[in-house]
Order: structure tokens, then sequence, then C-alpha cells
């Protein structure tokens, strides 16, 4: 494999992981985050820091660092969401911001805006490839029990969910807890293989653009998300010469998707191979069936 | 026969205004109670008291024995508490089997290492779950429409919906609002043998508002009459039709004649 394709595919590796946790997040539990790159940051700092600065090794500082992660969110959960969706949504974007500016300014730990330099090049393809596996595995098996159903229960309807027996609370945490920690572990395996990362490289815009990747893909599907970073990751390096107008791109397919296709390119359903073989079925016995119509006619 | 849900004194007030005031009502295992009274009377906030969507600014409410004022909508859900809402609230995304399923999700006891290893334990709740509310569309006569987005289903169906979804909880206790509305007198007069038919088939006791004096007058065995926020009457439903405060405050001269 060349270098080049392994870069991409670490990186489309880790995207991959940040975004299945917005989608936790966000198409599941309909709360909608512009914090998580400050998430992504705890872990890429922290997962440095042990490595070089404790020589912890580099899965067991991955999964520290993830867990980190995790726990701020569950202190900031427990705060925050009690807000309704708006004002959540403004506490985290405060929250993302106030970690990058944290990191810029303990200069003597994190580099400070200089950023932090000689992370050593631990991240390789196979790393990420079982990585992105064991995410998508563990979101899947989520999505697809009765945790999974309490998240999609709150985001149909909050006060039916609570009317059956639904902590509401406790189902939004678990949630905002769980996209932290596919942030941080993408972190994590960001910064080594960057091997140098600055504060501003977790701002806005990249807590932006994962929701934005997540919306593209489709609400409430997380083979959409994976297809959704396919298309945000990949088509800024097959055009590289527009990359100084991504952000513009991305607005201008938000309000496509908006427009068009409300649900994302694959909103509330999976993937499924049999629904295409069922479909193809269906296209390709119909036109039989109208024929024997006629013949039972004629005879 | 046992008392089920005791509630004393309670009030709850909205500014100035006083939705409910010292309301006080004993349920008996296994009877219907009606709730009636004008728009505005406070019959769903009791509802909402009840269910701990509202706290109470005083007074009590004990079911089973165990006082459950002031605690969360979830918790008292759990105890065995199932309502439907006036203003139809489904999972409309999903569909009409996917909403009872999720009212189930309290009869799972595998906890999240179990969910995913895929285990014995899970795959057997998983099915069992989905028989449950296979068997609850089919009472409530929705087992074709299984797979059927909840948004998409005609009124009535949603109402029924709305009920399948409140017994997949296991309630003891079923707080019905308004489940007529919106139904003609044909349409009603079903209702009151499904209603019953559900009551006696789950072993529930019902507390129910409805606007239409014919349900009330052949389900309910006892009725509560209120009008701003005060209980002006209660008695079984023929008596309370016949008293002259009733009559001046909800149900009109034409009524009587």
């Amino acid at each position: 494999m060349s270098s080049y394709v392994e870069g991409v595919a670490i990186l489309l590796g880790l995207n991959i992981i940040a975004v299945l946790g917005v989608s936790i997040l966000t198409g599941f539990t309909r709360l909608f985050s512009f914090g998580n790159a400050g998430f992504m940051a705890i872990g890429a700092y922290g997962s440095a820091i042990l490595t070089t600065k404790y020589g912890i090794p580099f899965i067991p500082a991955i999964i520290i660092s993830a867990a980190f992660s995790g726990l701020i969110a569950y202190l900031i959960g427990a705060l925050t969401l009690k807000l309704r969706g708006d004002y959540f949504l403004i506490a985290t974007l405060g929250f993302g911001e106030s970690v990058r500016v944290l990191f810029a300014y303990i200069e003597p730990i994190t580099g400070g805006a200089r950023g932090f330099t000689a992370i050593p090049k631990y991240t390789n393809f196979y790393i990420t490839a079982i990585s992105v596996v064991i995410a998508f595995i563990f979101a899947w098996n989520l999505v697809h029990s009765k945790t999974g159903r309490d998240l999609i229960a709150v985001r149909e309807q909050e006060a039916a969910a609570e009317a059956v027996g639904i902590n509401t609370f406790a189902s939004k945490q678990l949630a905002f807890v769980i996209s932290a920690v596919y942030a941080g572990w993408a972190g994590a395996l960001y910064s080594h293989n960057l091997t140098f990362i600055t504060p501003e490289m977790f701002n806005l815009a990249k807590s932006a653009e994962l929701t934005i990747t997540t919306v593209i893909g489709g609400l409430g599907s997380l083979t959409g998300s994976v297809l959704g970073t396919l298309l945000v990751t990949l088509l800024p390096e097959l055009f590289r010469s527009l990359a100084s107008y991504r952000m513009l791109i991305y607005g201008i397919a938000v309000v496509a998707v908006i427009v068009l296709k409300p649900d994302g390119l694959y909103g509330y359903r999976e993937f499924s191979i049999n629904r295409i073989i069922s479909y193809l079925k269906k296209v390709f016995v119909k036109a039989p069936k109208k024929g024997a119509d006629i013949v039972e006619r004629n005879t | 026969m046992n008392e089920i849900l005791k509630i004393e004194k309670l009030s709850k007030y909205f500014g100035g205004v006083k939705a409910v005031h010292n309301f006080n009502l004993s349920l008996q295992e296994g009877k219907i109670h009606g709730l009636i009274g004008p728009n505005g009377a406070g019959k769903t906030t009791i509802f909402n008291l009840i269910t701990g969507i509202y706290k109470p600014m005083d007074g009590n409410i004990i079911f089973c024995n165990q006082d459950i004022t002031g605690k969360k909508p979830y918790s008292i859900a759990r105890l065995g508490i199932g309502r439907t809402f006036q203003n139809i609230k489904l999972f409309a995304n999903l569909t009409a089997l996917q909403n009872v399923i999720i009212a189930g999700n309290q009869d799972i006891t595998y906890n999240l290492l179990e969910s995913f290893l895929r285990t014995v334990k899970f795959r057997k709740e998983e099915k069992s779950l989905r028989e449950k509310a296979m068997m609850l569309l089919e009472t409530v006569g929705l087992a074709d429409m299984a797979d059927k987005m909840a948004s998409n289903l005609p009124y009535g169906h949603q109402r029924k919906l709305e009920i399948a979804r409140a017994l997949a909880l296991n309630p003891r206790l079923l707080l019905l609002d308004e489940p007529a509305a919106g139904m003609n007198t044909e349409e009603s007069k079903e209702l009151v043998t499904f209603i019953y038919d559900i009551k006696e088939r789950f072993n529930l006791t019902i507390l129910i508002i409805e606007h239409h004096m014919d349900v009330i007058s052949n389900l309910c065995d006892e009725c509560t009459v209120l009008n701003f926020g005060e209980t002006i009457c209660r008695g079984c439903p023929s008596t309370v039709k016949r008293d002259r405060l009733v009559i001046e405050a909800y149900l009109g001269e034409e009524y009587v004649c």
C-alpha cells in the first residue's frame, strides 16, 4: 500500500469513528453537539502526553484518554443535559471552544498555540482498521438492543418515552458519553498519526464537520454515517484544488440534502443486502406477473 | 377489595390559576372511574400529576400503598401506571410494532454486556418481547398493520396503538385521556366494549377522561365531575347526570330533556 493511500485510509478510519459517535448522539438520540472536537482534543492531547511524558504504551494510552473523554462528558452532561435542545447545543459549543482555548493556554504541558510536537507515529493502517471494526460492531449492537431503543424513543417523543418507563436523562447521558469516548478514541489515533497537533485543529469547524457529515450520511443510520464519512473525507482528496472551498461545499451539500433528501443519504434505515435483493426481485418478478395475467384472460 | 390509588388534597396552581384544588380520590382495584367536566377543568392536569409530569403543590398520591408524590415520570410508569395522551404522542417515525416493543423494554433483564455478546438470554428475551408486542397489536386489532409507520395510521388506529403501547408496560392502572375523541356514536360504542374487554383481560383498573357521556355512563362504576379545578360532584353516572350543579356547569339544560 502506498503511504499516500495508507494516510487517506487512516484519516478515513478515524473520521468514521468520530462520526459514529456523533451518529449515536445526533442520529439516534436527536441531541446536537458542536463540541465533539473538544473531546477529540482531549483524546489527542491526553494520549500524546501519556505516550511521550509517561512512556505508556499506545493501546493503553488510547483507552485511558478515550475513557477520560467519556468522564468529562459525563460531568458536562450532568450539568447541561437538562437544558432543552438548542441550549444544550450552545453549551457544547462553549465547551468545545473552552477546551481549545485551555489547551492553547497551558503551554508548559501542551506546547500552547505552537503545538505539541514529536509525538511518536504509532497509528498505522491495522490499528485504525481494527478500531473501526470494533467501533462499528459496538455501535451496531448498542443500537439494536434495549438501550438503543431507549435512545430512539427519546429521539421520537420524549414525553411518551418517560410515560413508558424510560429514564430519558440517563439515556441522553449515555449517548453523550459514548459520543465523547468515540471522539477521544479518534483523537488519540489522530495525534499519533500526524505526530504534531495544535489546538486550532480541534476548532468549531471540526465539530461542525462531524455533525454535518452525520446529517449528510443520514440521521438514525450507522451505515449512512459511514457512507457520509466516505464522501466527506474522500471527495476533498479527489478535488485537492478545491480544498480551500471545503466549508463552502459542505454548506451547499447540507442545504442540498435538507432540501432534496431531508433524511440524509441513508436516513432511518440501514444498508441491507436483503432489501436490495427483495427490491430487485420485485422489479423482475412484477413484469412476468403482468404477462401471466394477460395470458389468463386470453384463455 | 383493594384500594389501588388514593389521592388526598391534591392541588396544583399555575400562577393565579387553580388548575386543581383539593382533589381527593379513592380508586378500588378493578373499577373504572370517569373524570368529566368542561374544558380547562383540570382533568388532564390530574393525569399529569399522577404520572409525575407536574409536581403537586400540596397533597399525596398513594399507588398500591406506596407514596409516589413527586416521583419522576419514568419511575412511576415502571411501578405500573400506563397512560395515553389527549393529543396522541406516538413514536411517529417508527412502525406500530416498534412502538409497542419500546414500551415493553422494561421486561428486559439482559445487561449491556449480554446485548453486545448477543447471548442466548438476549435472543430469548428479544424474541419473547416481539411476540408479546404482536399479541398486544392483535388485541387492539392492529396485527396486520404491525409494519406500518405509526404516523401513517388513521387517527382511530393511532389511539388504539397508544393503548397497546401503554399495555406493554404491564400496568395495573391505566389512564385514558379522551380515548373517544373524534369518534362517532357507533365507534364510541365499540370502544366501550373494547375498553371493558382489555380491563377484564389484563386485570386493569382504569381512570378515564371523556366528553362522550354515553361512554361514561356505559363504562364507569363511578365518576367525578370537575369545574375550575374543584370537584363539584361524585357518584355513579346516573346520579351525576341528574345533579343540578353538573347540569349547570357542564351538561347543559338540553341534555336533561
